[in-house]
């Protein structure tokens, strides 16, 4: 691991996406054991403070510690968008393989019923959802998890159908393995890169799509604070506290353009045609 | 070069034109107005309805009653141009006025009043203020302008109840139809309703009274504060008679395109609690919830400032309030003692249902944040009215809920016995019914602070504070209500200044 590391390191997109991710991760971590004042004590008299030494980030409308509600709401949004992520990988790549290595009518039966998850928007459907079963976290993750699963189902399936005319695969069908056998052993391992590079785009996305949840009230519910939901409150104070609507802005942005660098730069380094191309 | 001399000609003369037309526009001024409002009415029969939003549209616009309320809470002449009372204070002799027309052309007569007055206390009414008209006995039509209410027994408030909304009088042949094309006696008609956007009331010229300045009123319903906001500052709406973004109103105050007016409205905000499920039914826990609430905390982050503490139902303009906000100072070692004292030394979990507006929504938080520390742990569910009045107002479905009960002199719902606080207090209603029948001012004032003795001693509700009224209108608006004594937005005396 630490020899690919070092090699990827090397891949600056890769390198700027991984320490930011690190950051985003590490402070997420830290949240859980430490924040510097409790997100969920309000102050009222030290509200709307400006960024300084005692509060980082400033203090919102409640006087709650910017900085603190910043670190907690990157846990939320973290896992809200890894759990959706594996919602959509743990759904659509079997789902993905198993089309590609039956083909026939399973093959287009899955496909069109993917189409029609696609042909939503997500975030319309995930509104959907979360209106039918209640706003909250939980919600959210189902809600963003549910429209990951296509994306991975056809990555699986085309990646799949890729590989099953290969020689090394004709060779295990010829020595008697069973389809799901060689679906495990051969053609997911296969497809691995792939996938670590389209979940890491998926995380990105789930990032926002919670973000736009909690924004219009449907994702993570008070007294949590998240992302979204800091953006949501900050709207009408942007005149007088800008910095409560720039910071959970930034936020997103940066995490978000960390994740897709890391993206990128997974892509180069775990495809060399690609990278020997670019040189 | 021909074609071009017609072209500088023509460019000359549209020139000239032009300011022409233009200084003819600005020194007319304007007669339409855009209200903005949060709420949109479910429909528009305010005899029929509770939600205030009804009211706000179509009171004293399209509909009246016998009596009306003034700006100043004053009872006015309304459809009845003067009145006698009795003696004894149990017979209301009311001469109506002649001439009166409704929208759709049919005359309004005393029969009219007859017919709204029982319909509205008859057994199966859908009146939402039902306890306004109990104390009528009958009502007696003396001749065509002329109508005769007798009451059980003699009620000081009389003549303000006929005032309200609730009270509005209608026209048998039209009355069914007025949920969605009401037809009143106003100085503006119905004119068309797009759902979810806009609600148009246009001037009816065959008006009784003073005509009206305006030709057209529109209501423009933004639930968004944000959004609010936004079409306020680009001249969208004209006015809104309460802002939903106080936050915003420093802002708005500097800018001298409006006017920023705060008054008070007779919206005392609670902590509605249920007073029937455990815990709240123990009067300990009513009373540790009371000591650990800090009002000025909410005032201030809630409401960024405006609004007063209030210490029982009553609204703090009223002559006959009594400050009772010093019973349950902040007190939290003495709010957790009652709560073991009751059997929660480690306190308890319920839920705190919020309804859309700030007050409730940022109230809520700032609440759960206060009761938190007496290990009081609520869990924050967000519900839209829709949701609200159905499951907590209607079906009791709730642990506590927070929202501003805007009508006016209101303390009477807690003597009610099937209302959503679940509250049963004999002494209570006992107050309640000799109020009722009392009518000298000073008697009745007395018994006004016993009744919020009463429920401020029971710690019914965790009474927070008196909405304020944030005002905000284009500075050429004249007319619009400084204070709201009933749910209305009065737009009979509103004109533009240039």
């Amino acid at each position: 691991m630490s020899a690919f590391l070092k090699t990827a390191l090397r891949n600056k997109s890769f390198a700027t996406g991984f320490v930011i991710t690190c950051v985003v991760v590490l402070m997420a971590a830290i949240s859980f054991v430490w924040t510097p004042y409790d997100v969920t004590d309000l102050d009222i008299g030290s509200k709307l403070k400006a960024p300084g030494w005692a509060h980082w980030f400033g203090t919102d409308h409640f006087g709650r510690d910017i900085f603190s509600m910043i670190m907690v709401g990157a846990r939320n949004s973290i896992a809200v968008a890894l759990v959706a992520v594996i919602i959509g990988v743990g759904f659509g790549v079997p789902l993905g393989c198993w089309a590609a290595a039956r083909g026939g009518l399973l093959d287009e039966a899955l496909m069109r019923g993917n189409d029609v998850i696609f042909a939503f928007p997500a975030l319309l459907s995930a509104v959907m959802i979360t209106a039918v079963f209640g706003p909250g976290a939980i919600n959210a993750i189902i809600a963003i998890g549910i429209f990951n699963i296509p994306v991975f189902a056809r990555l699986a399936r085309g990646a799949a159908l890729s590989l099953w005319p290969r020689d090394f695969i004709m060779a295990a069908r010829a020595a008697g393995k069973t389809k799901t056998r060689i679906t495990i052993e051969h053609i997911v391992p296969n497809m691995a890169n792939l996938l670590i590079v389209q979940a890491t785009i998926a995380f990105a996305l789930g990032i926002i799509q919670e973000a736009g949840l909690a924004y219009v009230g449907l994702g993570t519910q008070p007294p949590l604070p998240s992302w979204g939901k800091m953006l949501n409150e900050a709207q009408t104070m942007m005149s007088f506290a800008p910095h409560m609507a720039i910071i959970p802005g930034l936020a997103i942005v940066i995490t978000v353009l960390g994740l897709n660098l890391l993206g990128d730069g997974l892509r180069d380094v775990l495809d060399p045609r690609l990278t020997r191309k670019r040189d | 070069m021909r074609t071009l001399k017609k072209l500088l000609a023509v460019a000359l003369m549209t020139t000239a034109i032009a300011p022409a037309t233009m200084v003819g526009a600005a020194f007319a001024a304007k007669t339409s107005l855009i209200m903005g409002m949060v709420l949109e009415p479910p429909h528009l029969d305010p005899t029929a309805g509770a939600p205030a939003a009804i009211d706000e549209v179509v009171y004293a616009n399209v509909f009246e009653g016998l009596t009306r309320i003034g700006s100043k809470g004053e009872v006015l002449p309304g459809l009845a141009e003067s009145w006698d009372i009795s003696e004894d204070g149990k017979t209301y002799t009311f001469k109506l006025r002649t001439g009166v027309k409704y929208h759709d052309g049919s005359a309004f007569d005393a029969e009219d009043v007859k017919f709204s007055l029982d319909r509205a206390r008859a057994e199966g009414s859908t009146n939402a203020q039902k306890a306004l008209f109990a104390g009528i006995d009958s009502v007696t039509v003396k001749d065509a302008s002329t109508v005769e209410v007798q009451l059980k027994s003699p009620a000081g408030n009389f003549l303000f109840n006929m005032g309200w909304g609730d009270a509005v009088i209608v026209a048998p042949e039209t009355a069914d139809g007025n949920k969605a094309n009401p037809v009143g006696t106003g100085p503006f008609k119905f004119g068309s309703w797009v759902k979810g956007a806009t609600l148009n009331l246009v001037k009816n010229d065959d008006y009784w009274g003073t005509p009206v300045a305006l030709e057209k009123a529109t209501f423009r319903f933004i639930s968004d504060p944000a959004a609010a906001l936004s079409a306020m500052l680009a001249g969208d709406v004209d006015a809104f008679a309460n802002f939903p973004a106080p936050e915003t109103i420093p802002q708005l105050r500097a800018d001298p395109r409006f006017n920023v007016v705060i008054g008070s409205t007779e919206g005392e905000t609670i902590l509605s609690t249920n007073n029937t499920k455990p815990p709240f039914n123990d009067v300990r826990v009513r009373q540790a919830i009371a000591h650990a609430i800090d009002r000025q905390a909410i005032i201030d982050g809630a409401m960024f400032g405006l609004g007063t503490p209030i210490g029982t139902h009553f609204a703090p303009h009223h002559p006959a309030y009594v400050d009772l906000v010093g019973q349950y100072p902040l007190d939290l070692e003495g709010a957790k003692k009652l709560l073991a004292d009751a059997g929660y030394p480690n306190g308890f979990k319920a839920t705190l249902k919020l309804p859309p507006p700030s007050y409730a929504r940022r109230g809520g938080e700032i609440v759960a944040s206060q009761l938190r520390k007496i290990g009081i742990e609520l869990e924050i569910i967000p519900v839209e009215w829709g949701v609200w009045v159905p499951e907590v107002f209607k079906a009791k479905d709730y642990d506590l809920t927070i929202v501003s009960h805007t009508e006016p002199m209101d303390i009477g719902i807690y003597a009610r016995d099937d209302y959503y606080f679940n509250y049963n207090s004999d002494a209570f209603k006992a107050t309640i019914t000799k109020l009722n029948e009392t009518t000298g001012e000073a008697d009745r004032y007395a018994l006004m602070a016993e009744a919020q003795k009463i429920i401020t001693n029971d710690a019914v509700n965790g009474f927070m504070f008196q909405l304020a009224k944030a005002g905000v209108w284009n500075a050429k608006i004249n007319g619009l209500w400084e204070n709201s004594p009933v749910q209305a937005n009065d737009l009979t005396g509103v004109s533009w200044s240039d």
